[in-house]
C-alpha cells in the first residue's frame, strides 16, 4: 500500500507544433484534495485528458495506487477508480439522469433488471454524499449546478476513487459553487481523492491541500496550500509579477453616450437572462461588469449591440435610441458610431477562413470606401488592411495570410485594429485577453486605456475579475441577469466576490 | 481544433489532391470495367476519342458540358453559403416552363434573339421561384434544405408530368411533350466557333447556350470573389454568428443564395429545350442536376475548377454513348458509377489521401530545412 | 359491401407497398439515431434488390438471395460509415454517392452478367419468396367483416411481410430497452458523453450503420424477390426517399415510423386504385398529386406547420474529440 494515489512520471505530449505538456511529473496523495493551477493553456486539461485516457501520451508514465497502469482510454481510467468531471458537461440532453448515470456502465445488455438497480444505486449515493437529484428529470431542464451534480454521480456510480474536475465553478454561481466545495470535502472525507484544475488562485486557496503550478506545458512547483500565498502562485503561475495596475491617469467622464434603461433579454430556452438592467457609460470613462460567466452578461453585450433582439428597454447612444427590442441592425450601429470586440473572436468576431484583409472589414464591408458600387475594391480593402497591420503590429503582417494561422493573440489584434481605428464614440469590449498570450496582453490594454483618454465610452465584460479592477474607472457587478451593485474599482475582492456571488451586503449597493 | 491539417501549399491543396481523388474515382471505375470483361484502357481509349475525336463528338462533349456548367455552379453557389442544394434538377425541370412557354407563346411573332433573353429571364426566374421556397423554410421555419430540395424534386416531377400530360400536350398527340417550336423558338448553334477550329459539328446541339455558360461561370466569380453580395454570403457560409455580427441578415442571403442556386439551375433548361430539342420533353433533365453536384465537388465550388470538370463530365457522357456501340456491355450507365465515384472520393473522402500527403511534404521540408539549419528548436 | 370489398383490396396492396418502406426507414433510424444521417437508403436498396435477385437467379435459392442483399447492402453502409465515420466526409455527400454508384452499377453488372437490359432473370419456384396463408384463413373466410379481414388483409402475406411488422416493436425495444438502444440514442444526442464514458464512439456508429445496411438489404430482398419476381432496372423508385420522408415524418420514432409508412403506403396504393375514377366530392385528383402527396406532407411537417421533427442533435455531424 501506498499513500499516493496518482503518480505521473514524465508525461509528455506534443499536438504537431504545440508541445502541450513538457516531461510532467506529479505525485497526488491518497484522500487530498489536490490543485492543479495555471492560465489558460498552460497545459492543465490536456495532462488530465491523459490521465483520463482521452488522449495518449506521447511518452512518460502513469501509477494508480502505486501500480503502473496503462490507460489508454477513459474505459481504462475508470476500470483504474478514475472518474472526470469535464468543464462542458458530457450528458445526454434529452436523457433522464438515470439514462445518464447508467450510459456506460450498464450491468447487461438488456435493462430492464438494471435499471431498477441502477435506481437504488443511485439513491445509495446520493444518501451518502448528499448529492440529492430527481432520478428521473430530464437533463435540459434542470439548472446547471445539479447537471454538474450529476457529472460527479456519473463518476461516483462507476466506482471512481479519485475524482478529477476541470474548471469545475466556470459555469457555476458563486453559491452554487460553494455547494459544490463542500460536496467535495465530504468526498475527501469519505476518502476520495480530488484532482481540482482552475485558474482562480481563491479556490485554491479555499479547498486545496496541495496545488501545483503549470506553466506553459510545464509542472513549475507543487506546494502545500497551507505554506504558499496568492501572491507566490500568482507569480509562479505567469513567471514574474502579475501587472496588477495598469498605468493609467484619472479618468475625465463627459457626456452620456450610452445609456441603457431597463433592459431585458430573453435567451432562446425562454429565460430571462438580463433582467431590468440600467446604466450609463459616459465619454472619456470605462465601465466594466464583473461576473461569473453566464449572469448574463454576453446577452446584454448582444443586445446592446444589435446581435440579438432585447424584450424589453430602451438603449440610447448619444441620446439617440437604438431599436433594441426591434430591428436593430449591427452594421446601422457600426454607422453611428458603436464598435464592438465581441467575445466569441474564433466564431463571431473573425471568420478563421477568410485572409486577413477580408476580417478588417468583418462588419464595415458597406463601407464606400472599400466598394466600387456592388463590388469589393480589393486594393483598397489590402492596403487598409496593410496600415493596420503597421499600426497594431500583427504578425505575420501579411493581410492575404488566411487568419486562422495567426496566434491568439494577433487574431484579437485584427479584431482590434478594426474596432478601433473607426474612430467610434463607444467601444464595447467582451473578454478581451481570453486566450491571448502575455505579450498582447499589455498591448491591448494600453490600447483600450488609450481610446479613454481619446474620450471615448468604454464596457468592458471580462470574467477576469483582475482585469476589470485594473481597467476599469467604475465597475458593475453582475448576478443572475441583474446589475447588483456599482463599486470603485479598488474595492476589495472580497466584497466584489460577494457580490459576484450574489450575497447581498448588509449596506446597500450604492447606485 | 481548428487546424486539423498541416499547412499544404496551395498547389498540393488545390491541384494535386484533388487530382489524386480523381485518379482513385477512374482507377475504381476502371475495376468496374474490368470486372464486367472489357478492357478499362480500351475504353478509356474509346471515351476519349468518342468525346474529342472528332468535330460531332466534340459538339456532343461541349453540349453535354454545358448542361453541368449551370447545375455545378449552381451546386457551388448553395456552398459558398453553407447550404447543400441538391434540388437542381427539380428547379431545372420546373424551369423549363420558363423556357417552353415564352417559345410556345412567341414563336410565331418574334425572333430567336428577342425570345431568348425572355426565356433566359423565365428559366432563371422560374428556377429561382422553386428554389425560393426551400430557402423560405430554410430561412425562417428552420427546414433543412437538403431535405426540403429532395422532396421538391419529387414533387417537381410529379408537377411536370402533370403539365406535360395534361396541359402541355397538343391535343391527338401521344407522346407527353410539347409541340416542336418554329424556327424563332430555336437557339442558333454554333457550328461558325468550331470552324475556326477546322471543326465540323455535325449533327452535335452545339449551341448559344454554351457561351452563355461560360458568361455565368465568370459572373459567379465576380459574384462570389468580386461583390459585396458574395462576401457576405461567404461570411454566411463559414460562420453564421460571424455574419450576425456583421450585420448580414441570416434569412436574406439564405433565401437569395437559394434563388441564385435555382436560377443557375433553372438556365440549364436553355440547353436541351430551345438548343437541341426545340420542344418540352418528359424528364428533359435526364439527371444533370444531380452531375452538378459531382462538378461543384470536383471543381471545388470555384467557377475556374467548374467550367472544365463540366466538361469532363459532358466527355464522359459523350465517350461513354460512343463506348456501347463497341462495348455493348458498358452503357452510359457507367457514367453514373463514375458520377457516384467522383462525388465519393472528390467529396466525402477528399481528405482520405491528405494525411499521407502532408506527412510527405513534412518530411520533405524538414529534409530541406535539416541542410540548412543544423539546429533543432 | 362493393366498398368493403374495395376498401380491403386497397390496404392489402397499402400493405404490400408499405413493407419495403417499413424496412429502409427503420434502417435509416438505426443509422440517424446514431448521428449518421443517410440519405443513401435508395441505393443501398437498389443495390440489394439487384444482388438478392442475381443470386437467386443463379442458385436458385432464396435464402442465399436474401443473404447476399443483405452482404451488399452492409458493403454499401461500410462505405458510408467508413466515409463518414472514419474519414469524418460530409454524410450528405456520400450518400448522394452510393446512390449513384448503386444505380449504375446495378445496370452495369445486370447487362454484363444477364444480357436482358439490366434486368435479372425471372425467379420461379424456390428462388423467390412465397407467400404464407395462417391457419384457418380459408375456413373463415367466408365470415363476413371479419374473414376478410383475416384471410385476405392479415393472411397471404410473404414472410418477409411479418418480418417487417415484428421489425417494428423489435426496434422500439432495442432502442428503449436494450444497452445498445440506449447508447445508440445516446451516441446520436452527444457522442462526447459516450465516449467519456469509456464507449467507442465509432465503433458504434459502425454497428447502427450495419443494422442499417441489414436493413436495407431485407427491403431491397422484399423489393426483387418478394413482391415482383426479379430485378428491374431502378425498381426502387425513389422508395428510400418516400422512407427518408416516413422517417423524418415519424420524428424518428419505430412505432410512428410504421404509421408514416402506412399512411405513404395507402397514399400510393390509392393512387393507383383511383387512376381516372374521380374521388366522391373532390372529383378527379390528377393521380400525380397523390403521388406528390408524400413530399408535400413532409416539407409541411419540416416547416413546423404541424408539430416540430427535431433530429439526433449529433446528427450529420463527425465527431472529433475536442481539445
Amino acid at each position: 500500500m501506498t499513500d499516493i494515489a496518482i503518480e505521473l512520471r514524465g508525461i509528455d505530449k506534443k499536438f504537431g507544433l504545440v508541445h502541450a505538456n513538457k516531461d510532467i511529473d506529479l505525485r497526488v496523495r491518497k484522500g487530498s484534495i489536490h490543485g492543479i493551477i495555471g492560465e489558460n493553456g498552460a497545459g492543465k486539461s490536456t495532462l488530465m485528458s491523459i490521465l483520463y485516457g482521452f488522449y495518449q501520451a506521447d511518452d512518460g508514465e502513469i501509477f494508480v495506487d502505486g501500480r503502473k497502469a496503462d490507460i489508454k482510454d477513459p474505459n481504462a481510467a475508470i476500470a483504474a477508480g478514475i472518474g472526470m468531471v469535464h468543464q462542458h458537461f458530457m450528458l445526454v440532453e434529452n436523457f433522464t439522469v438515470l439514462e445518464n448515470v447508467m450510459l456506460g456502465a450498464e450491468d447487461s445488455q438488456i435493462l430492464t433488471s438494471g435499471i431498477s438497480r441502477a435506481r437504488q444505486e443511485l439513491k445509495r449515493l446520493e444518501h451518502e454524499y448528499e448529492l440529492e437529484v430527481d432520478p428521473d428529470a430530464i437533463i435540459e431542464e434542470l439548472p446547471v449546478g445539479l447537471q454538474q451534480r450529476v457529472e460527479i454521480l456519473k463518476a461516483l456510480y462507476r466506482g471512481a476513487e479519485i475524482l478529477i474536475l476541470d474548471e469545475p465553478t466556470g459555469v457555476l454561481t458563486p453559491a452554487e459553487a460553494d455547494h459544490l466545495f463542500r460536496i467535495l470535502k465530504q468526498l475527501k472525507d469519505q476518502g476520495k481523492t480530488i484532482l481540482l484544475i482552475t485558474h482562480k488562485l481563491r479556490e485554491i486557496m479555499a479547498i486545496t491541500d496541495e496545488v501545483s503550478v503549470m506553466r506553459r506545458g510545464e509542472m513549475v512547483a507543487t506546494r502545500k496550500t497551507a505554506e504558499t500565498s496568492v501572491e507566490e502562485l500568482a507569480e509562479l503561475m505567469v513567471g514574474r509579477r502579475v501587472l496588477l495596475h495598469v498605468e493609467k491617469g484619472p479618468a475625465l467622464p463627459g457626456e452620456v453616450l450610452l445609456s441603457v434603461e431597463n433592459l431585458t433579454v430573453r435567451d432562446s430556452r425562454g429565460c430571462d437572462m438580463v433582467k431590468d438592467v440600467s446604466f450609463e457609460v459616459r465619454a472619456g470613462e470605462i465601465v466594466g461588469i464583473a461576473g461569473v460567466a453566464g449572469n448574463g452578461q454576453s446577452e446584454l453585450l448582444q443586445a446592446v449591440s444589435g446581435i440579438r433582439r432585447a424584450v424589453n428597454g430602451r438603449v440610447l447612444l448619444k441620446g439617440e435610441p437604438i431599436h433594441v427590442t426591434g430591428k436593430a441592425d449591427p452594421s446601422e450601429l457600426r454607422h453611428r458610431g458603436l464598435a464592438h470586440v465581441p467575445e466569441d473572436r474564433q466564431h463571431m468576431g473573425l471568420v478563421l477562413s477568410f485572409d486577413e484583409s477580408e476580417n478588417s472589414i468583418l462588419g464595415y464591408h458597406d463601407d464606400p470606401r472599400y466598394l466600387n458600387g456592388a463590388f469589393l475594391d480589393i486594393d483598397a480593402i489590402r492596403a487598409d488592411a496593410a496600415e493596420k497591420i503597421e499600426k497594431y503590429d500583427i504578425r505575420p503582417p501579411n493581410p492575404r495570410l488566411k487568419t486562422a494561422n495567426f496566434s491568439g493573440g494577433n487574431q484579437q489584434k485584427i479584431v482590434l485594429a478594426r474596432e478601433m481605428e473607426r474612430d467610434p464614440q463607444v467601444l464595447i469590449i467582451g473578454q478581451p485577453t481570453r486566450g491571448v498570450d502575455v505579450g498582447a496582453i499589455e498591448f491591448i490594454h494600453k490600447r483600450i486605456i488609450e481610446m479613454r483618454d481619446a474620450g471615448k465610452a468604454v464596457l468592458l465584460v471580462s470574467v477576469e475579475l483582475d482585469e476589470i479592477r485594473s481597467l476599469s474607472d467604475r465597475v458593475l457587478v453582475m448576478f443572475d441577469g441583474r446589475i447588483v451593485g456599482e463599486r470603485a474599482p479598488d474595492t476589495g475582492e472580497g466584497e466584489l466576490g460577494l457580490l459576484m456571488a450574489g450575497v447581498e451586503n448588509s449596506r446597500e449597493a450604492a447606485e | 481544433m481548428s487546424v486539423p491539417y498541416a499547412k499544404l501549399p496551395a498547389w498540393v491543396d488545390y491541384g494535386l489532391i484533388p487530382l489524386i481523388n480523381l485518379a482513385v474515382a477512374f482507377l475504381v471505375a476502371g475495376l468496374v470495367v474490368l470486372a464486367v470483361g472489357e478492357s478499362p484502357l480500351r475504353a478509356a481509349s474509346l471515351l476519349i476519342e468518342g468525346a474529342f475525336g472528332y468535330g460531332e463528338g466534340i459538339g456532343f462533349t461541349l453540349y453535354y458540358a454545358t448542361n453541368f456548367i449551370f447545375t455545378g455552379l449552381a451546386v457551388a453557389v448553395a456552398f459558398h453559403c453553407g447550404l447543400f442544394n441538391i434540388g437542381g434538377e427539380g428547379q431545372a425541370y420546373v424551369a423549363g416552363l420558363g423556357v417552353a412557354l415564352p417559345c410556345l407563346w412567341f414563336d410565331a411573332y418574334l425572333p430567336w434573339y428577342v425570345i431568348f433573353p425572355i426565356a433566359i429571364l423565365g428559366s432563371a426566374m422560374v428556377g429561382a421561384a422553386w428554389a425560393l421556397i426551400p430557402g423560405w423554410l430554410q430561412a425562417r421555419r428552420g427546414s433543412h434544405v437538403v431535405i426540403t430540395t429532395i422532396m421538391f424534386n419529387f414533387i417537381a416531377s410529379s408537377l411536370m408530368v402533370y403539365v406535360l400530360v395534361d396541359v402541355l400536350k397538343p391535343a391527338g398527340s401521344m407522346a407527353p411533350q410539347t409541340r416542336t417550336f418554329a424556327e424563332n423558338g430555336q437557339l442558333p448553334r454554333l457550328d461558325w466557333l468550331m470552324s475556326w477550329f477546322g471543326l465540323d459539328i455535325g449533327g452535335a446541339p452545339f449551341n448559344l447556350s454554351f457561351l452563355l455558360a461560360l458568361v455565368a461561370a465568370f459572373l459567379v466569380w465576380v459574384l462570389i470573389w468580386r461583390t459585396k453580395l458574395g462576401y457576405e454570403i461567404r461570411t454566411m457560409g463559414f460562420s453564421p454568428k460571424a455574419a450576425r455580427y456583421a450585420g448580414v441578415s441570416e434569412s436574406r442571403i439564405i433565401i437569395i443564395t437559394m434563388m441564385l442556386s435555382g436560377a443557375l439551375a433553372g438556365m440549364m433548361a436553355l440547353n436541351p429545350i430551345m438548343g437541341d430539342q426545340h420542344s418540352m420533353q418528359l424528364d428533359f433533365v435526364g439527371g444533370a442536376g444531380f452531375v452538378g453536384i459531382a462538378v461543384a465537388l470536383m471543381g471545388r465550388s470555384h467557377p475556374v475548377g467548374i467550367v472544365p470538370a463540366g466538361i469532363l463530365f459532358g466527355m464522359l457522357y459523350q465517350g461513354g454513348a460512343e463506348i456501347s456501340f463497341e462495348m455493348p456491355q458498358i452503357s452510359r450507365d457507367m457514367i453514373t458509377i463514375i458520377q457516384g465515384l467522383v462525388i465519393l472520393f472528390a467529396g466525402a473522402l477528399e481528405n482520405m489521401f491528405r494525411p499521407a500527403i502532408t506527412a510527405f511534404f513534412a518530411t520533405m521540408t524538414t529534409a530541406r530545412a535539416g541542410k540548412t539549419l543544423p539546429a533543432g528548436e | 359491401m362493393e366498398y368493403f370489398d374495395t376498401l380491403i383490396v386497397i390496404l392489402q396492396s397499402t400493405v404490400r407497398v408499405s413493407v419495403p418502406l417499413i424496412l429502409a426507414a427503420l434502417a435509416g433510424l438505426y443509422s440517424e439515431r446514431s448521428g449518421i444521417f443517410d440519405i443513401g437508403l435508395e441505393g443501398k436498396m437498389l443495390a440489394a434488390a439487384f444482388a438478392g435477385g442475381a443470386a437467386a437467379a443463379v442458385t436458385g435459392s432464396a435464402l442465399i438471395g436474401l443473404a447476399a442483399a443483405i452482404f451488399v447492402s452492409v458493403c454499401l453502409a461500410l462505405v458510408h460509415g467508413f466515409a463518414s465515420i472514419t474519414q469524418r466526409g460530409n454524410q450528405i455527400v456520400s450518400g448522394v454517392a452510393i446512390n449513384f454508384i448503386a444505380l449504375g452499377a446495378t445496370v452495369i453488372l445486370g447487362q454484363a452478367w444477364f444480357r436482358q437490359g439490366g434486368r435479372t432473370p425471372q425467379l420461379t419456384g424456390d428462388a423467390r419468396f412465397t407467400t404464407v396463408e395462417l391457419p384457418f384463413a380459408a375456413e373463415v373466410a367466408d365470415v363476413p367483416i371479419l374473414g376478410p379481414i383475416y384471410s385476405n388483409l392479415l393472411s397471404g402475406h410473404f414472410v418477409l411481410t411479418y418480418v417487417a411488422f415484428l421489425l417494428v416493436p423489435f426496434t422500439w425495444w432495442v432502442l428503449y430497452r436494450t444497452r445498445f438502444g440506449l447508447r445508440l440514442r445516446a451516441v446520436g444526442e452527444n457522442p462526447g458523453a459516450v465516449d467519456t464514458a469509456g464507449i467507442s464512439v465509432p465503433w458504434l456508429r459502425y454497428r447502427a450503420v450495419i443494422c442499417c445496411g441489414i436493413l436495407c438489404g431485407i427491403a431491397g430482398a422484399y423489393l426483387s424477390m418478394a413482391m415482383t419476381a426479379g430485378f428491374v432496372k431502378g425498381m426502387t423508385a425513389g422508395k428510400g426517399f418516400i422512407a427518408l420522408a416516413a422517417l423524418i415524418f415519424a420524428k424518428w420514432k419505430p412505432i410512428n415510423v410504421m404509421f408514416a409508412c402506412l399512411l405513404f403506403g395507402f397514399l400510393d396504393a390509392m393512387s393507383i386504385r383511383m387512376q381516372g375514377n374521380p374521388l366522391p366530392l373532390i372529383g378527379e385528383v390528377p393521380v400525380q398529386f397523390m403521388q406528390a402527396l408524400p413530399y408535400i406532407l413532409t416539407v409541411i411537417l419540416l416547416a413546423g406547420f404541424i408539430g416540430k421533427a427535431v433530429p439526433p442533435r449529433a446528427g450529420g455531424v463527425p465527431y472529433v474529440k475536442e481539445r
